[in-house]
């Protein structure tokens, strides 16, 4: 009996070692064993010790399989991508650092800084719905500064923005101290006399020969003279101005304008790009690229939309009886504002500062026909002084500080509008001018402070669709006349028809040569 | 823009050169809510400002539930009182864009005259006949209005969906363009009843997820590289953006 139940026991005990490594086999699975599952849960039930624990065991049952789950860190990982608003963040960083050797300077910056207040002017442009927003204001302000760092300016103002296609630009204006800011022109033109001169080399061999036989007729065209641009600091280039892209991004300096420049960017129509290097391509064909376009519409904007308060600026007393010359002005220190109601009401009060720019392209009208002596035959001369009586009329402008109600509307539309930019708290608001001629040049003026600003897209508004320049027709190669007019060859019936007329008229004129000499010897 | 994140979203669309004063926003909030309160409207939005010689209009859009239909344009000379602005049909459309020249002056109630003398009849019986088609400024505001939402009005790909019922509406799960898609214009739509959609060949609109893409993408436009997406001055949400200066003429 003690065998039977020992053997029994033994048994049981194999089979439950059994059973237990029959628990203990991993699943092919999911890499657990049953046995250790059941510990696992049964310590778990022992721990918390659910209510109703039957009904849940399944629950949690799953949840702890779902628990053994553990995230694997994936080997692949992402690379941070710097986007296009990192790398300018980059570049707007430098704005926000104080350059090195700032720190003794303190008293200097705040007495006379040429570093315009931007901040204000963007808090009254705001008033009157216009402006960048305040960030983007705040960090043009920041770009000025590092402008007057880098250059030694006189007096600096910001301009205002010009949008293009792909980019726009921030326009500073600055101006030199006398003598200052020169800077290099000779480049730019001995590289077109250099191209100039490569190009006739290569096609010389060839066509000389034919031409020492029989040589083409010269052209008698002489073009016209090109109009002389205006000096540095005066006129049209009174200023200098400075472009970016962004604020954070290297100032760029633009040349100078060419009178030529004005006149053909008078006549064509174009957005900008945004890239200061890109063509220009138009008829009448623009002297330049975009850089100097940019210039041309700045100086043309400039003269059509600077204004100020009356009595703002005055002459220098120094200035001279000549009406028309007068080409600077100064602040008046005794300048009170003028009331904003009135200001907003009538445009007698509001001046332009810059000069107009004359059709030729300039400020100050220069006479273009009077030839130097190097270019001129004895005998032409001769023939020229007669043609020298109908010289060409000076052009004349209005003067500077005329004021606006003088500017001549357009279509029927007033040049300039104006508004007061609170109608609930007039005694607090400022007066604003908006352009109708160029949209997007505003004006501002609040007791004795003023400013003006251009945000738009440098076109003047022309009151009617665009239509671009025709070609002019192609030129006549030779006058028409009736030497060498063709005509039809008669045919065969009509010359005989002609001849037979003829022998007509002879034999009559014959028969009456008979009968007068019949006559004449009857007497 | 809608009303409700109109004070912070401003700033966003500042960049061409237009804000509004403090006054004009503040003005803006306040009367934006009563008014979409007295019509009823699901969302209000602010769609932007025409200048005019005198005078100023700012416009707003409310619509009820389906984004599309039932747009209604309401103008306003001070931010305060708004009225509402006629809907635009193809008559009137065509009678302003006859007669309608130049600026807006700033008078609503201004009459744009223009005439033209038509020959009737045919042959002995012809006669002349003047005809003069007048234009209120009203009228012609809501035209100029519904052009420019016709041309200009875009939206990011997956803002808004569309039901299979028809009904428009907006994608509450959002969450904008990812910087590399939102350069490329073909993930900006038209918001307007879509004209390109059904010339679509069957093979290009198995690409298309019909509740996403029921709109003309940007890239299908003419003239090509007329529209070029600045990824810094363009933030990627479900909003329609208009500050606009127009000079119509």
């Amino acid at each position: 009996m003690e065998i039977t139940e020992e053997a029994l026991n033994s048994e049981r005990l194999q089979a439950a070692a059994r059973f237990k490594a029959f628990m203990m086999k991993n699943s092919t699975k999911t890499n657990l064993n049953l046995y250790d599952h059941l510990v696992r849960l049964l310590t778990k039930v022992m721990d918390e010790r659910p209510e109703n624990a039957v009904d849940v065991i399944e629950d949690m049952s799953r949840e702890l399989k779902g628990s053994i789950l553990q995230e694997k860190q994936d080997t692949l990982r992402d690379s941070p991508s710097s986007s296009a608003a990192l790398l300018l963040a980059e570049q707007q960083k430098a704005l926000f650092t104080r350059a090195a050797g700032d720190e003794g300077d303190h008293e200097e910056d705040l007495v006379e800084s040429p570093l315009p207040n931007v901040a204000e002017l963007a808090f009254f442009f705001e008033q009157a719905g216009v402006g960048l927003g305040r960030e983007e204001m705040h960090r043009v302000f920041l770009a000025l500064k590092q402008l007057v760092d880098s250059q030694c300016l006189l007096r600096c103002r910001f301009w205002g923005k010009i949008f293009g296609t792909h980019s726009n630009y921030l326009v500073a204006e600055g101006e030199f101290r006398e003598g200052e800011g020169e800077e290099e022109e000779g480049t730019e033109q001995t590289h077109e006399d250099e191209e100039r001169e490569e190009e006739p080399e290569e096609d010389k061999d060839e066509t000389e020969l034919v031409e020492a036989a029989d040589p083409p007729p010269k052209s008698t065209y002489k073009p016209p003279p090109p109009v002389p641009k205006e000096e540095n600091h005066t006129g049209v280039n009174k200023y200098t101005y400075f472009v970016c892209q962004e604020p954070g991004m290297p100032w760029v300096r633009l040349p100078m304008v060419t009178p030529a420049q004005i006149t053909v960017a008078r006549q064509i129509r174009r957005f900008f790009t945004g890239r200061l290097d890109a063509p220009v391509v138009s008829y009448p064909p623009f002297p330049g690229n975009e850089t100097n376009y940019l210039r041309a519409q700045i100086a043309r904007i400039s003269a059509g939309t600077h204004v100020s308060p009356l009595g703002f600026y005055q002459f220098g007393e120094d200035e001279g009886e000549d009406d028309g010359l007068r080409d600077s002005y100064e602040e008046n220190p005794n300048f009170e504002g003028i009331n904003v109601n009135e200001m907003a009401e009538s445009l007698n009060l509001w001046v332009h500062h810059v000069q107009h720019i004359l059709t030729q392209g300039r400020c100050v009208w220069v006479n273009v026909t009077k030839k130097s002596a190097d270019d001129v035959d004895e005998d032409a001369e001769d023939e020229e002084r007669e043609e020298e009586s109908d010289e060409p009329e000076p052009e004349v402008g209005p003067p500077l500080l005329t004021p606006l109600s003088e500017d001549s509307k357009i279509n029927d539309t007033l040049p300039w509008s104006t508004m007061i930019s609170s109608n609930l708290i007039p005694q607090f608001s400022i007066a604003v001018l908006r352009s109708n001629l160029w949209p997007g040049a505003y004006a501002y003026a609040s007791g004795r402070k003023f400013g003006n600003i251009y945000i738009g897209w440098g076109m003047k508004y022309i009151g009617e669709a665009y239509t671009p320049t025709i070609l002019p027709p192609p030129q006549n190669e030779y006058p028409s006349g009736p030497e060498i007019t063709e005509a039809l060859d008669p045919s065969v019936e009509e010359e005989q028809a002609l001849k037979a007329a003829l022998e007509e008229q002879t034999a009559a004129l014959e028969e009456t040569e008979d009968l007068e000499e019949d006559e004449e010897e009857d007497d | 823009m809608d009303s409700e994140s109109l004070h912070y979203s401003l700033d966003l669309a500042a960049g061409n050169g237009l804000t509004l004063s403090s006054e004009q926003r503040a003005a803006l909030q306040t009367s934006l809510v009563i008014l979409k309160r007295n019509y009823k409207f699901s969302r209000v939005l602010f769609w932007g400002k025409i200048l005019g010689i005198k005078c100023d209009y700012f416009i707003a859009q409310g619509v009820e539930d389906d984004e599309m239909k039932n747009k209604k344009s309401l103008y306003s000379l001070n931010c305060m009182d708004w009225h509402l602005l006629p809907p635009a049909t193809e008559s009137m459309i065509a009678d302003v864009a006859l007669a309608a020249q130049g600026r807006f002056t700033g008078d609503p109630s201004h009459e744009y005259e223009h005439t033209e003398t038509r020959i009737k009849g045919e042959g002995d019986d012809a006669t002349e006949e003047e005809v003069t088609v007048k234009v209120n400024e009203a009228s012609r505001l809501a035209t100029a209005v519904s052009n420019i939402d016709k041309d200009a009005s875009v939206v990011p790909r997956g803002a808004f969906t569309k039901s299979p019922s028809g009904k428009v509406q907006t994608n509450r799960s959002f969450g904008g363009l990812d910087p590399i898609e939102a350069a490329k214009l073909r993930n900006y739509l038209h918001f307007r009843e879509p004209v390109n959609l059904k010339k679509k060949s069957i093979l290009e609109m198995s690409h298309l997820n019909p509740a996403i893409d029921f709109l003309d993408p940007l890239s299908e436009d003419n003239p090509k590289g007329g529209k070029t997406p600045s990824p810094l001055s363009r933030r990627a949400r479900g909003e329609q953006v208009h500050l606009d200066a127009s000079n119509s003429g």
